[in-house]
């Protein structure tokens, strides 16, 4: 099984896609989720800090320097793939927090307790919303910021409100 | 009889950019389009667009179909909605039907961009109630803002059937499975992993076996398939459900080219049958040129291009456009940039197959 057969990725993929263990303990960071080439380069244009570099091919993968990017979260609002997700690693003794693309509706509110899901949809714990991030734009994608204990921070990709 | 210098039939993404180009260049440009709301297939996709600046990528469908009509109005084209093209003669005559009225045409140039049609598939009651295509179930969603259903069946993992599984979900409507009979995803593995993250699962290598229910879709059997796409007796399930969207491929709308005498070939990789055409989209009657979906399947983002190109050649053609050696090129190479990598591995081979066809008039 693999990408391709059940659009998961594999071990290898995930762990090649990574910023080391140094970066993840600075603070907040980019983990690009971007392993097919596909015409496709917004990213570069969305980010501030020059942190994804030129394409010399749109259909490139795109290449992060994670030393220049400062997780602002600008590329996953502009992703059109939703492969882009924020973990700060750093945010408290037990807890990493995320920034999560998320376009369903209604969305949900700071403070709530909220189931969290990897990348096959199983939920794997509970995680608690910080923030909701908008665009100016009202068709941008909203970031859900959200608080999941530490060893969940590679694990988790998507949430899901409680009845 | 009304004359211009460029018509252009179709008014999705492919057949504004043209008429926009066309008309940036000087050109006197009517667009029509049988519907009432401008923008094609664009105003009910509401995921956001890859490609690059150029094609307006991590904007919206929905929003590219506003910022082209504008662009179209803001370069004077001249919008006929609600006007269906019904025929294209050998002297040059177009006729319309606008009102229940007949209009007749005779443009100096014409762009044909009338985009494509789903296909179907073949299976015991496809003809219940709630089976439709994806691409009807996405007008229902997001044009007319109806839920279709409760609980829906995808038949096929390409671009379309997954993005549409989404909006489902999007649209509270739980999607049981998607069921590829290839043996992998045809579709952008970003768009394969988004619905994976909601929890539906992909089933490749699996086909549709029948459907059930008695006024209404009640269920769909679905069964795994051999290496010669064969169902395989014993591995049938029975997946509750309401919806049953077929995303299985689309056609070129060709009967215009048709009847206006194109050369046409059969391209599997562009779709089925395509007019010839050459490398600035001018088919093989002079004067006549193909843009989007009608010239090729292929993504919106390349439609927005190859209709630039018409617009600009068809444009040139009538002694516009001076810059055309220089821009052409560039359009061009924006196309080849889009194609370059393995996702357009596809439509580079039928390309190829395309332009290897004799060309008209040569033997």
């Amino acid at each position: 099984m693999s990408l391709r057969t059940n659009g998961l990725p594999d071990q290898d993929q995930l762990t090649a896609s990574r910023p080391s263990p140094q970066r993840l303990a600075r603070g907040p960071v980019a983990i690009f989720e971007c392993f097919e080439r596909i015409p496709c380069n917004p990213c570069f244009d969305a980010c501030p800090t020059g942190a994804v570099l030129p394409f010399a091919d749109i259909n490139d993968i795109p290449k992060v320097d994670f030393d220049l990017c400062t997780g602002c979260g600008n590329c996953i609002a502009a992703c059109p793939g939703l492969a882009i997700f924020v973990v700060d690693e750093t945010f408290s003794t037990g807890e990493a927090l995320l920034k999560i693309p998320y376009e369903f509706s209604p969305l949900p509110e700071r403070g709530e307790t909220i189931q969290v899901l990897n990348r096959a949809g199983r939920e794997v714990g509970q995680g608690k919303v910080v923030r909701i991030q908008k665009g100016r734009n009202k068709l941008a994608t909203p970031l859900v910021w959200l608080t999941v204990p530490k060893g969940l921070a590679q694990e988790v990709r998507h949430l899901a409100r409680y009845q | 009889m009304r004359q211009t210098n460029v018509l252009v039939i179709g008014g999705g993404p492919a057949g504004l950019s043209a008429a926009t180009a066309a008309a940036q260049c000087g050109a006197r440009v009517i667009l029509v389009d049988s519907s009432s709301r401008l923008g094609g297939q664009l105003i009910k996709q509401t995921h956001k667009f890859f490609g690059s600046r150029e094609q307006r990528a991590g904007t919206r469908g929905i929003e590219i179909a506003r910022l082209l009509q504008e662009e179209a109005e803001a370069a004077r084209v001249e919008i006929l909605p609600e006007t269906a093209a019904l025929g294209l003669y050998s002297d040059g005559v177009v006729t319309l039907e606008k009102n229940e009225r007949l209009i007749k045409l005779k443009p100096e140039r014409l762009v044909v961009a009338t985009g494509a049609s789903e296909k179907t598939l073949a299976f015991a009651n496809n003809d219940l109630p709630g089976i439709y295509g994806a691409g009807a179930v996405q007008t229902l969603m997001n044009v007319h803002g109806v839920r279709p259903g409760q609980r829906a069946v995808m038949v096929g993992a390409g671009n379309i059937g997954l993005i549409v599984s989404y909006q489902l979900c999007q649209a509270g409507v739980e999607v049981a499975a998607v069921v590829e009979a290839a043996p992998s995803i045809g579709g952008y593995a970003v768009h394969a992993s988004k619905i994976r993250r909601l929890g539906i699962p992909i089933l490749t290598s699996y086909s549709i076996k029948a459907a059930h229910g008695g006024e209404t879709l009640e269920g769909v059997t679905v069964w795994q398939l051999n290496e010669k796409w064969q169902g395989i007796p014993g591995t049938e399930q029975v997946l509750a459900a309401d919806i049953l969207c077929l995303a299985v491929g689309l056609t070129p709308l060709t009967e215009l080219l048709w009847q206006a005498g194109c050369q046409m070939e059969y391209i599997p990789e562009l779709g089925g049958h395509v007019p010839w055409y050459d490398e600035n989209q001018q088919t093989s009657v002079p004067g006549i040129y193909v843009a989007g979906d009608a010239a090729a399947v292929e993504e919106a983002s390349s439609a927005m291009v190859t209709g630039k190109l018409a617009g600009l050649a068809s444009a040139h053609s009538l002694g516009l456009c001076p810059d055309f050696p220089v821009l052409g090129e560039k359009v061009r190479q924006e196309l080849t940039q889009l194609r370059a990598g393995p996702t357009g591995e596809k439509i580079r081979k039928g390309l190829g197959k395309l332009r290897a066809r004799s060309r008209p008039g040569a033997m």
